[in-house]
């Protein structure tokens, strides 16, 4: 259901993104770089409570008038980023955490792989298969 | 003939067939004999096999020529599965499997060892592929053959290369090892010059394959695994173009295997599997035994235990030796790290490891793990491999769902693919579950006891002896008694229960279990204040009022501040032995109490001929404590009670009085409060007995005060009892505790007459009320009568 999906790493450089390929784009890699400032903001807004209190789900980082963008971020401060379309209102918040969560996992699996250096673009078939399976799939 | 059109696949496999029958190197002509054995090894009649080479026109020409050997094989194919021989079905059959030949082992090393005995190694694995190195030309030149024509050159090294091909024989199948020995060959010959050594290898095995194809493909379309297939169709349309369309991989992972695999396997083990991998043509992907021996040894070079699990970075370090590229050797790790967890395990070892052969023979890596590469969970099996979940995607494997299908007969994956999936939403759902640690951390939060001052949430019921039921029941009317003694001292009693820490936490327990018993809606602390109060506050009155003892004894009508409780049959004359006996009953430092009450009018006779003994008992304990009352108090005995029976109806007409010796008897003791409370229990007696000669109206009030002093009574003797015998315990308290128990018991009594009285009292009234109601009714009604009269 996402239209684009990413996976930045803690300096703020791309391991992952993928979008759907029909539309343009550059439009989401834009759209995903200019999330991380909102990611930031909320990363720094808890403060003193540090990582325990803060919550990993970001929720909705900011709508435009086309889509909307989801934010994630994990205790060593890699982000996911989710981009859906607008129109599909039938999206719960719920379902937004559901996709990070497997988002997250499938990060953990990733780097459990000895095999992947982290810092490396994510390459794992078994991510693209996850990813892809969340994309949107009427497109 | 028929025009035949073939598959460039069935091209390949007839040739290459031919080739293997061609044993006199005609290159068109088939050796009957040859062509025989392969037509009886593909198991079918007699008569179908003659009606083949009917058929294919072999019987008119008397031999098979490449066309009609082409035509037969497919025939046999057409055969095989099932069909009608036709001549038209030649063409006309779609997606007709490569037909079958199964050999036999034993005709398979047989003609290994007779033919190519250098190749032993291999031979012994390919068995199938007993096709001397000059076969191998001939098959070059064929038009078919995508073998490139290094051939003649490579082949004087057969020897060098055997044992460096044949770990790339241990993978699965010899089809399979013939396609990847395709790829690998023309992989060989591209690297020519750098691969000499590698490309040798690759010919002369290939030569190898191409005869042995025979039996080769038997096991190879015993599967025919569509990807490999493919792959190799695929491989083999390239081939014709230049070997150097192949991808780069294979040559590099050709030459990386060869120097990995020295690097890796001994030639011994690897000869043992491949021989074990010709056996294993069921399952492309099945680990034959010795293969899995060989893995087992490896894992035993890492982790010398078996049950552990070789860390990920050793592993790496190991994969990494085959020269694999990283992407492929994650792939492999993703593959088969079953669990997930960054480490494997035997079983994944083996299955990675597996992998890794295959791919360095040219086999493309899966999508998903083959179920005989599945880890197993209980045993190292290689014929029970269960099929379980394919690791797809980052679901990992749900170890959760795959440790309960892990059964050695788990036959069909695609079962288990359903059962996965939802085992993979289960996991997800688990993941997710775990995950959210918010909400287990609140309802961890809610787990915890809100106060425990309140202690609600373990009543400890400590059986106060009997005087339990007493004690709710004093808590019943010792609440309702709070209500309407605002000037309550009991409240102000609490800075006391410091004092009685022991008794407290006893008393809280009591109080707790009170307060759930009754379920008041006090609050806790209330309760808590209010059930301890009577008790400290009668410890606390006794104490507090021993210092008041030598004062009291004198003082008559103005004793210390009252407490909440009018004690009205302390003004009794047989109060005065209750507060002897109360005195002795209560704590040590009580002494006024009797004596405080002088004037006390003498119990009625029920009560105080019941509670005469315990009156007296309590009298003499009050004696005892307090020597200053005794005089009083002796010659207020049961007995002396019964005289003054009119003494406390004149004292009940004076509530005042009562309430003020209530009052003062109050803050003494519970004696007091015991003799209160008989003396309520005789005025009710009284009164009942009499019927209405006492007013009503007082008597109510009187029973008021009374009921809350009997509340108070009973409550606090039961508490007292209680806090007797806890005091008893205190050193402070000089008590006997034998005077305790008959004092508790003596309450008790008094308590249970009381009930009864008031209970009387109860039923009258309400007779009384019943017949008022009756009356209003009947003039409701004459009122009624006369008015529509009126109106009239």
């Amino acid at each position: 259901m996402a239209v684009c999906i990413a996976v930045i790493a803690k300096e703020n450089y791309p391991l992952y993104i993928r979008s759907v390929p029909t539309q343009n784009e550059l439009k989401f890699h834009y759209t995903v770089h200019t999330s991380l400032d909102v990611v930031e903001e909320k990363i720094s807004a808890v403060g003193k409570a540090m990582a325990d209190q803060r919550e990993l789900y970001l929720g909705l980082l900011y709508p435009t008038e086309d889509y909307k963008v989801y934010g994630y971020v994990t205790n060593s401060k890699v982000k996911f980023v989710i981009v859906v379309d607008s129109s599909n209102t039938s999206l719960r918040d719920n379902e937004i955490r559901s996709m990070f969560r497997k988002l997250h996992n499938s990060f953990t699996d990733v780097m459990c792989n000895p095999f992947y250096n982290p810092g490396d673009t994510i390459q794992s078939k078994a991510f693209d298969g996850m990813v892809s399976a969340m994309m949107v799939q009427a497109s | 003939m028929e025009s035949l059109t073939l598959t460039d696949v069935e091209q390949k496999y007839y040739s290459d067939l031919f080739v293997y029958c061609d044993t006199d190197n005609t290159k068109k002509v088939a050796s009957n004999g040859r062509v025989l054995d392969l037509f009886r090894a593909a198991q079918l009649p007699n008569e179908v096999v003659l009606q083949i080479t009917e058929l294919c026109g072999a019987t008119r020409l008397g031999h098979f020529g490449r066309s009609q050997f082409y035509i037969a094989l497919k025939l046999i194919a057409v055969a095989q599965s099932g069909l009608p021989l036709r001549v038209e079905s030649l063409n006309s059959v779609k997606d007709l499997p490569l037909p079958r030949f199964v050999v036999a082992k034993n005709e398979q090393e047989a003609r290994h060892t007779a033919l190519y005995p250098d190749l032993e190694n291999q031979g012994s694995y390919q068995g199938v592929i007993p096709r001397p190195p000059g076969r191998g030309q001939i098959k070059k030149v064929s038009a078919h053959e995508v073998i490139q024509p290094c051939l003649p050159t490579v082949e004087p090294q057969p020897d060098t290369t055997s044992p460096v091909v044949s770990p790339h024989q241990s993978p699965p199948t010899s089809p399979h090892a013939w396609r990847k020995h395709k790829r690998q060959a023309s992989g060989g010959n591209l690297e020519r010059p750098p691969v000499v050594v590698a490309g040798a290898v690759w010919t002369p095995f290939r030569e190898a394959q191409s005869g042995p194809v025979v039996t080769g493909d038997g096991m190879w379309s015993a599967h025919s695994p569509p990807p490999v297939q493919e792959s190799w169709v695929s491989l083999k349309d390239t081939h014709p173009p230049s070997s150097s369309t192949l991808p780069p991989m294979h040559p590099s992972s050709v030459q990386v295997e060869n120097s990995s695999i020295r690097t890796l396997a001994s030639a011994t083990t690897a000869n043992e599997i491949q021989r074990q991998s010709s056996s294993g043509y069921d399952d492309p992907w099945k680990i034959t035994d010795e293969q899995r021996q060989y893995y087992i040894n490896q894992f035993k070079t890492i982790q010398p235990d078996l049950n552990g699990f070789i860390p990920g970075s050793a592993a790496k370090e190991f994969f990494t030796k085959s020269k694999l590229p990283i992407l492929e050797l994650s792939h492999i790790w993703e593959l088969s790290d079953f669990d997930k967890d960054g480490a494997l395990t035997l079983d994944e070892f083996c299955a990675a490891f597996h992998l890794v052969v295959a791919r360095k023979n040219g086999y493309d890596l899966p999508e998903k793990l083959p179920e005989s590469l599945m880890p197993k969970l209980i045993d190292l099996d290689d014929s029970a491999e269960v099929p379980d979940q394919a690791t797809d995607v980052g679901y990992s494997g749900s170890p959760v769902e795959v440790t309960p299908n892990k059964s050695p007969s788990m036959p069909s994956l695609n079962q288990t693919w359903p059962d996965l999936n939802q085992g993979n939403e289960q996991w997800e759902t688990f993941s997710e579950r775990s995950s959210s640690s918010q909400t287990l951390t609140q309802f961890d939060s809610n787990i915890a006891p809100a106060d425990p001052d309140t202690a609600i949430v373990h009543p400890v019921p400590i059986r106060m002896t009997p005087s339990k039921i007493h004690m709710q029941e004093m808590e019943l009317k010792r609440t309702g008694s709070d209500h309407t003694h605002p000037t309550s001292p009991l409240m102000v009693k609490p800075p006391e229960l410091s004092e009685e820490t022991k008794l407290a936490t006893s008393m809280k327990f009591l109080n707790c279990y009170l307060f759930m018993w009754t379920c008041d809606g006090y609050s806790s602390s209330d309760s808590y204040t209010s059930d301890q109060d009577p008790i400290t506050s009668i410890v606390a009155r006794q104490r507090s009022h021993s210092g008041t003892s030598p004062e009291g004894l004198k003082v008559v009508a103005a004793p210390p501040p009252p407490p909440p409780r009018p004690h009205a049959s302390h003004s009794r004359s047989s109060s005065l032995d209750m507060n002897r006996t109360f005195a002795a009953v209560s704590t040590g430092p009580q002494q006024a109490g009797g004596v405080a009450y002088p004037p006390a009018v003498p119990p009625r006779p029920l009560p105080t001929q019941t509670s005469g003994p315990h009156s007296g008992h309590r009298s003499d304990e009050g004696l005892a404590a307090h020597s200053t009352t005794s005089p009083q108090q002796i010659p207020e005995q049961p007995n002396f009670a019964d005289f003054s029976q009119f003494q406390a109806f004149a004292a009940s007409d004076q509530p005042g009085d009562d309430g003020e010796k209530h009052a003062e008897s109050l803050p003494v003791r519970p004696g007091p409060l015991r003799t209160m409370k008989s003396e309520s229990q005789e005025e009710r007696a009284n009164a009942t007995a009499k019927g209405p000669i006492m007013a009503p109206p007082p008597k109510p009030v009187r029973r008021r005060l009374k009921s809350e002093d009997e509340l108070q009574d009973e409550t606090l003797p039961p508490k007292s009892n209680v806090i007797a015998t806890v005091l008893a315990t205190q050193p402070s308290i000089p008590r006997s505790v034998g005077k305790d128990k008959k004092a508790i018991q003596a309450s008790i009594r008094r308590n249970k007459e009381t009930n009864t009285v008031l209970a009387r009292l109860n039923s009258e009234l309400q007779q009384q009320l019943k017949d008022l109601l009756e009356e209003r009714i009947s003039l409701e009604v004459q009122l009624e009568q006369l008015r529509p009269f009126s109106h009239l």
